[in-house]
């Protein structure tokens, strides 16, 4: 069968062969150095993070069992046969949602105007000058890279206990990561409207607001909404700390071994998220059309 | 210079009444939605306890430990935080490749080019939305509960996180793979087996592979708060020094963990672009 389609002459065939060999033995090789070389990075994090997989075998039914025990109620009955037993925190636990979700909010836009306001001097077509651009950015930097819940712990020990440190947290964060995307849209921005105004006299101020802000806000509403949705669930666990919101009573139920409140407290939480989730895309959808919702 | 003949503005006015007069619905929609924004955060700032007294007496505390945590000083635990980073990175790297492992035969279920059926589809992405909605720091305190204090919860709890999101990204990444492969394959007799493993992982490793490469990178800094809660690594440290408040320690981490990450992009933003080359802007 092998000779019947060959066209080209077999001394031609073994180079080509011998080149192909060649090619994919080199590609091979590669991989594998690759591949070891990963594998190698694995076997140190394993030693670094003291994996212990006998423990983890001997352990891992409890996680199974775990989730067993948070559906179990005290009564020994499964929680979804009796839900006002289950949920017998409700009004409390919603109380603390809506905290949740008003830290968020509030943490959102104040971060948003913070971003609105540095976001010119950050982006390279708008900025004032190549120093207040590096500034800027360094800072933006700065309060993206430190995560949330480290400023809260520092917030909480400068502003006490409670919902103000979390909002002033997820602020911070937030103007450092909604900076950035700002800034890249701003850069992404069409140019010529800017040199239009520019070109009637007018000052930075007025070309930004009257060249740049018509193409750029629809952008902005969107990456906020999204940032929105992702500071919910940063909010739920903000309360870890002690800065306000539903994380307290989850950590205090899952230190307390109170088994089915964290799985009544863990459903609140997640059907929030799923509702936040739908409604932001709905409303992403509904103002800016298909193609920012991604 | 010719002149423009003056434009009858009654007649137009008249023909397009949408646009010289918008309606009012139009026109107050959005100060209505501004007013409402606006009315929802002073609500939010008198529900949370704001209060000026409040804010300035804690800026001003801001302030001396900003001022005490000049210069960052590691005193003489350097390396002990340097042994808390490396657990840290290790939990990051441990933790993502775990999850990338486990979560790419559960993405190929949760893709419809693979799983036509509605029937497991949809419980499978459901699955993926409720370990997404439920943050890294719960499955850390839930895993803290199962196999002790220590950064193996931490990697448990970063597997467990990300398992969601990949099976997500992932097989988002395998529905956006070509079809013609899969039927060449199927062409030339290959069995469904064949057709995912030479029809769609050639195409999908590259992607895959960068997005894992990326959740290492963002991973590092998960894996920085995890040990707040007792999780292991750099975050283990860095909250007990704010609790005895030595503010001169904690600026050391916060250096030392922004170093981290930054190195962390570095390495990770070259490899990606090593690994998917220049057809990577997908």
């Amino acid at each position: 069968m092998a000779t019947a389609i060959s066209i080209l002459p077999a001394q031609q065939l073994a180079t080509l062969n011998d080149a192909y060999r060649k090619a994919v033995a080199r590609k091979r090789l590669k991989a594998t150095v690759a591949t070891a070389v990963f594998c190698a990075a694995l076997f140190i994090a394993a030693l670094g993070a003291e994996v212990n997989l006998h423990t983890f075998f001997t352990y891992f039914g409890n996680f199974l069992s775990y989730f067993d025990r948070i559906l179990t109620l005290d009564s020994g009955a499964r929680v979804w046969t009796d839900p006002v037993e289950w949920f017998w925190g409700l009004k409390k636990w919603l109380r603390l949602l809506g905290e949740t979700l008003l830290i968020s909010y509030v943490g959102t836009l104040t971060g948003a105007v913070f971003a609105f306001a540095l976001n010119f001097f950050a982006a390279q077509n708008t900025s004032p000058g190549p120093w207040v651009r590096f500034i800027v950015r360094r800072l933006l930097e700065f309060a993206r890279t430190v995560p949330g819940i480290v400023f809260a712990l520092i917030f909480v020990i400068a502003f006490g206990l409670g919902p103000m440190a979390g909002v002033l947290a997820i602020a911070i964060h937030t103007t450092g990561a909604l900076g950035k995307l700002f800034a890249e849209i701003v850069e992404n921005a069409d140019m010529k409207p800017v040199e239009g105004i520019r070109s009637t006299g007018a000052s930075w101020l007025s070309c930004m607001r009257f060249a740049i802000l018509p193409q750029v806000s629809a952008g902005y509403a969107s990456y906020a909404l999204l940032r929105f949705e992702i500071n919910v669930r940063e909010a739920s666990v903000m309360g870890f700390v002690g800065a306000g919101g539903i994380g307290q009573e989850l950590v205090v139920a899952i230190r307390k071994f109170y088994y089915s409140d964290v799985s009544a407290i863990l459903v609140t939480i997640i059907v929030t998220v799923f509702i936040m989730d739908i409604s932001t895309g709905w409303l992403r959808g509904r103002l800016f059309g298909k193609e920012t919702s991604r | 210079m010719s002149q423009m003949p003056r434009p009858d503005t009654a007649e137009l006015r008249g023909k397009y009444p949408g646009v010289f007069e918008r309606p009012a619905s139009a026109r107050l929609a959005m100060p209505a939605m501004v007013a409402a924004a606006l009315a929802i955060f002073v609500y939010g700032l008198v529900d949370l306890d704001f209060s000026p007294t409040k804010l300035i007496t804690g800026m001003s505390q801001l302030g001396w430990i900003t001022m005490m945590m000049i210069p960052p000083n590691p005193g003489s635990s350097f390396p002990l935080y340097m042994q808390a980073l490396g657990e840290t990175l290790s939990i990051a790297l441990l933790g993502t490749t775990l999850a990338a492992l486990f979560a790419l035969p559960v993405s190929l279920l949760a893709a419809r080019n693979i799983i036509p059926s509605n029937l497991i589809r949809f419980p499978v992405r459901r699955f993926l939305d409720s370990i997404r909605g439920v943050d890294t720091l719960i499955w850390a305190l839930v895993w803290i509960n199962v196999v002790g204090l220590g950064p193996f919860a931490g990697v448990l709890a970063i597997m467990v996180s990300d398992f969601g999101a990949f099976g997500k990204l992932f097989s988002e990444a395998i529905e956006a793979a070509d079809r013609k492969q899969v039927e060449g394959i199927r062409a030339s007799g290959g069995n469904a087996l064949h057709e995912i493993r030479f029809g769609l992982l050639p195409q999908v490793l590259p992607v895959i592979a960068g997005q894992v490469l990326y959740f290492i990178e963002s991973n590092t800094r998960s894996a920085t708060i995890i040990g707040i809660v007792g999780a292991g690594g750099i975050g283990l440290q860095l909250a007990e020094q704010i609790r005895v408040l030595e503010w001169q320690k904690v600026s050391f981490l916060i250096l030392m963990i922004l170093i981290a990450v930054a190195a962390i992009d570095f390495i990770s933003s070259k490899l990606r672009f090593a690994i998917i080359g220049q057809r990577a802007v997908v």
